[in-house]
């Protein structure tokens, strides 16, 4: 494995953090241990700041802190968490958001997320559910469709916002004129 | 939204403290892994008798986590109704015979198989629980991470979980002094406004913790950077604690588990204890 950088170290620390306090405060939804979660709009800006290794931790990390002080560890849902911050980071890589932040940049952004969410709950939450599990698949797939619906929506709409507030704080280069 | 509640290390005498992190990890994860596996009434059973007795040795009371026991409750219970709505045939197909107790309404029967599924399915999260909790309740944070390290995880990731851990009440104390700002600005996060407003509402709050925490990420990398951090390929750490006979005995206990599990689940070829043949 490649190194990570004392930069990422520290992200993937904090990022958690930030991912199990969202995580404790969460807005419930009708279906079961289904939430409608902020922390999955920070993963997804995590993720595209600092990297698909970070946003993979986090998810697992953020998670797994938040299940373990719950009711002990989900693993399935954990490691769909882990997944989506992956994907998510792998299709933002080349989304330089230092740079600056136009239309292009926010659908590429949301493009990402929606494809990780997509798997993440449509497929590898559910699936590894049946073989750890073993629960009925009609439930969990209605369970993955209701998480990843929601968590699209709020990535797509908190992530996008938190990215375009972001970008604009950063100084870009060469924001400097020299006056005549 | 003050004080969110939070299972924390609970100090305390105990043969269960007196084991090493890595122990306790190790014993966590074989344990979950076994859990995770079967679907054996037998093992189930056992293992949630042994989670019984690990809980009475650690010194933990029941006071001490309520909450998250409640909270582990709501979460079986709906889980559990949610399955019988979505599939209330799914424990005849899995044991392949039907015994009716009696009719709901419906396709809504009450079968034998039905329950015992239920029964099998909870007992599986149940015998869980206790253990995660004394995992979380019984080790040192500031161990957590050389245990990490102790069982082949690379110490950077070790620091970043140590970090997370050191972290969490600074953002949650963050979270807190930003939501009650905006509050006072009239942002509202509470079910009173739509939906779409409160995800609106709440981008108010994130991104203030976002780009404070952005900064603190620079400032303790630069810390460490300085500390020359990540310059060699290990490390020691402080919190390590040398393993003792009760530590061997324990990894042994529990590797036994683990193996009686896997070979008394799947000796017949089949996941399921199947008691209506």
């Amino acid at each position: 494995m490649k190194k990570l950088s004392v930069k990422s170290v520290v992200a993937i620390g904090i990022g958690a953090a930030l991912f199990f306090v969202l995580g404790k405060i969460s807005i419930p939804t009708p279906v079961p241990n289904t939430y409608i979660s902020l922390q999955y709009a920070i993963q997804a800006v995590f993720a595209t700041l600092f990297g698909p290794i970070a946003g993979l931790l986090i998810g697992f990390i953020g998670h797994t802190l938040i299940d373990a002080t719950n009711y002990g560890p989900w693993w399935s849902w954990i490691i769909a968490s882990a997944f989506a911050g992956l994907v998510i980071g792998i299709v933002t890589l080349k989304l330089n958001v230092n740079e600056g932040i136009d239309t292009k940049k926010i659908i590429h952004f949301n493009i990402a997320q929606i494809i990780a969410h997509l798997l993440s709950w449509g497929l590898v939450a559910p699936c590894l559910d049946i073989l750890i599990y073993s629960e009925p698949i009609e439930k969990l797939f209605a369970q993955g469709l209701v998480a990843g619906v929601s968590n699209m929506i709020t990535t797509g709409i908190v992530g996008s916002l938190l990215l375009v507030a972001y970008a604009k704080t950063v100084v870009k280069k060469g924001s400097l004129n020299k006056e005549d | 939204m003050a004080r969110i509640a939070i299972l924390s290390y609970i100090k305390r005498n105990s043969p269960v403290h007196e084991l090493t992190g890595t122990t306790k990890l190790i014993f966590f994860i074989a344990w979950s892994v076994a859990s995770m596996v079967t679907y054996d009434t037998r093992v189930l059973v056992c293992m949630l008798l042994i989670s019984a007795v690990v809980f009475k040795v650690s010194k933990i009371k029941i006071r001490d986590i309520r909450i998250v026991l409640g909270l582990a409750a709501v979460f079986l219970l709906m889980n559990n109704l949610f399955v019988y709505l979505f599939a209330p045939e799914y424990g005849v197909e899995l044991y392949g015979s039907r015994d009716v107790l009696f009719t709901i309404a419906g396709p809504y029967t009450i079968t034998l198989q039905q329950l015992f599924y239920h029964l099998n399915m909870t007992m599986k999260v149940i015998c869980v629980v206790p253990v995660a909790l004394l995992f979380i309740a019984c080790t040192d944070p500031s161990e957590f991470a050389a245990s990490l390290a102790s069982i082949g995880v690379s110490y950077r990731i070790g620091y970043s979980v140590s970090l997370a851990l050191r972290y969490i009440p600074d953002v949650q104390r963050e979270y807190h002094n930003i939501s009650q700002a905006q509050q006072a600005r009239g942002i509202d996060l509470s079910g009173k406004d739509k939906l779409f407003t409160r995800l609106k509402n709440s981008v108010a709050i994130l991104l203030p913790l976002i780009l404070s925490s952005l900064n603190r990420i620079e400032t303790v990398s630069n810390a460490m950077e300085l500390r020359g951090f990540g310059k060699k390929k290990k490390r020691t750490w402080y919190a390590r604690r040398q393993m003792k006979r009760n530590d061997w005995l324990t990894i042994g206990f529990v590797l036994t588990i683990l193996v009686v599990d896997l070979v008394v689940t799947f000796w017949d070829g089949s996941r399921y204890f199947n008691p209506f043949v």
